[in-house]
């Protein structure tokens, strides 16, 4: 993905690319005759630049890891405990959550299209949507983690969730060492979005 | 269908750029076209399916040249054509409009309640889910084959898990099918499974040990895996009689009670 028009805001802008003006020509068109309203794309993106993301599938693994009967529920029905927290809605609406232990890591992808749980994680980020990512880690999963910085050694198990149909998955990640002694916002604040997907791991930092 | 969107176990895209930061649109336009996507574009609602479809349907050259949102775009472009909401003259007139006037600002209409409204209709979802009576034709811990479906239209069999051999590791309850709701030929909902299949049944001996895939499957998309009856009835001789009965023409029964070593030279052949 290109970056070099996202520079807003100079006195001279730059040529706008074909996708941009594209963009702008529906977007004006479907306003002027009443099919879209811009107040309403506004509020959209809002939401799923802002208030939905990752830090909602963190909250989600911190109390796993803070409440063995919450883990429970978790584990065996995805979407009731998510919905728990308060989150659920589209493309999240039937959740099942993965756990990650010493013996087996799970990692999730959409090789068809980009299916991915929003409400816990948000959209998912391009290289999630790649076709690297689609076409090679249901192919070689071992070594596009040790790509990506995550080595398993050959006796851990991978299992790759192709998110072929409506069911959304979240991994669940290991607790690293040394945080038991944590709060659940503390432990929530480590958990990033790729250990949600499962291409790395929870740190303790 | 089979076309370029069907990617897995493709060679050749390289390694995987991970991104910095948690900015999920990188350009302004984008977060424009996911907006408009979302609120249908101005078109006729169709099933997320059909949306799939759409993107599918594009150009295999297109498909792999373009960025994610590229794609949607190209999506709305087309089918707001095709449906006659917007002409190819209208778009094209106001691209060079915006082009010579970079700092135009983009027309704005306000529907305050229909923007209030929004956030709850994300959070309700649509749910695939689906009451059948049919009962499911599985169950976990059946050795199921993938079948060798290759129809022109959408399907969410790709292509690399197509023939395959594997177990059934969930049963999901029954889900409106893909490959008929995407095409306006109804829900038609099917029971639906996740299907544990080895990397190794996947890409041979390419495939790295102790790999496997998990993967959602409609009812239609699999069959009993035979073989794995057969070979279980082998190994346990009070089953043996019953499975292969079930399985096998008479004769080969016949022949089996005579000979235990005939029966691989039977199955080969009857394969």
């Amino acid at each position: 993905m290109s970056d070099h028009e996202s520079d807003q805001g100079g006195h001279h802008p730059r040529p706008l690319s074909s996708a941009a003006l594209r963009a702008k020509a529906i977007e004006s068109l479907l306003v002027e005759k009443g099919l879209l309203a811009s107040d309403a794309i506004d509020r959209v993106v809002e939401i799923y630049e802002k208030d939905v993301g990752p830090l909602n599938g963190a909250k989600v693994v911190a109390r796993a890891w803070c409440d063995p009967g919450y883990k429970r529920r978790l584990l065996d029905h995805g979407t009731a405990a998510i919905a728990e927290l308060g989150f659920g809605g589209l493309q999240g609406e039937h959740v099942v959550v993965v756990e990650n232990t010493p013996k087996v890591h799970n990692v999730v992808c959409c090789t068809l299209c980009s299916c991915y749980p929003w409400p816990v994680l948000g959209l998912p980020p391009t290289w999630y949507k790649s076709l690297a990512y689609r076409s090679r880690i249901v192919r070689e999963p071992r070594a596009v983690l040790r790509e990506l910085g995550l080595e398993l050694p050959e006796s851990v198990e991978i299992r790759v969730w192709d998110s072929s149909a409506e069911i959304r998955y979240m991994v669940l990640p290991q607790q690293p060492a040394a945080t038991a002694n944590m709060t659940e916002a503390e432990l929530a604040s480590l958990v990033t979005r790729d250990s949600l997907i499962g291409v790395a791991r929870v740190e303790a930092h | 269908m089979n076309s370029v969107h069907d990617i897995g176990g493709t060679d050749g895209f390289g390694p995987i750029h991970r991104e910095t930061g948690d900015s999920v649109f990188h350009e302004p336009w984008e977060s424009r076209v996911f907006g408009m996507s979302m609120l249908g574009a101005g078109l006729a609602p169709i099933p997320l399916d059909a949306r799939r479809h759409q993107l599918e349907r594009l150009s295999p050259v297109q498909y792999i040249s373009s960025t994610y949102y590229e794609r949607w775009l190209a999506r709305i472009d087309a089918a707001l054509v095709e449906a006659g909401t917007l002409t190819r003259d209208e778009i094209d007139k106001r691209m060079q409009m915006f082009a010579a006037q970079p700092d135009l600002p983009i027309s704005r209409r306000e529907d305050p309640l229909r923007a209030q409204g929004i956030g709850n209709i994300l959070r309700a979802g649509r749910s695939a889910a689906r009451k059948i009576r049919q009962q499911p034709r599985f169950a976990a811990g059946d050795k199921v084959v993938t079948r060798n479906l290759n129809p022109h239209g959408h399907t969410r069999l790709p292509r690399y898990a197509r023939g395959r051999r594997g177990v059934i590791v969930a049963h999901h309850g029954a889900h409106v099918f893909p490959d008929s709701n995407a095409h306006g030929l109804g829900e038609n909902p099917q029971h639906l499974y996740t299907v544990r299949i080895a990397m190794r049944e996947l890409w041979g001996d390419s495939a790295e040990a102790n790999e496997n895939l998990l993967i959602d499957l409609w009812e239609s998309y699999l069959e009993r895996d035979k073989t794995a009856a057969t070979s279980r009835a082998l190994k346990n001789p009070s089953a043996r009689k019953k499975v292969v009965a079930k399985t096998l023409p008479p004769a080969v029964v016949r022949s089996l009670a005579r000979s235990r070593r005939g029966l691989g030279k039977t199955i080969r052949r009857s394969r």
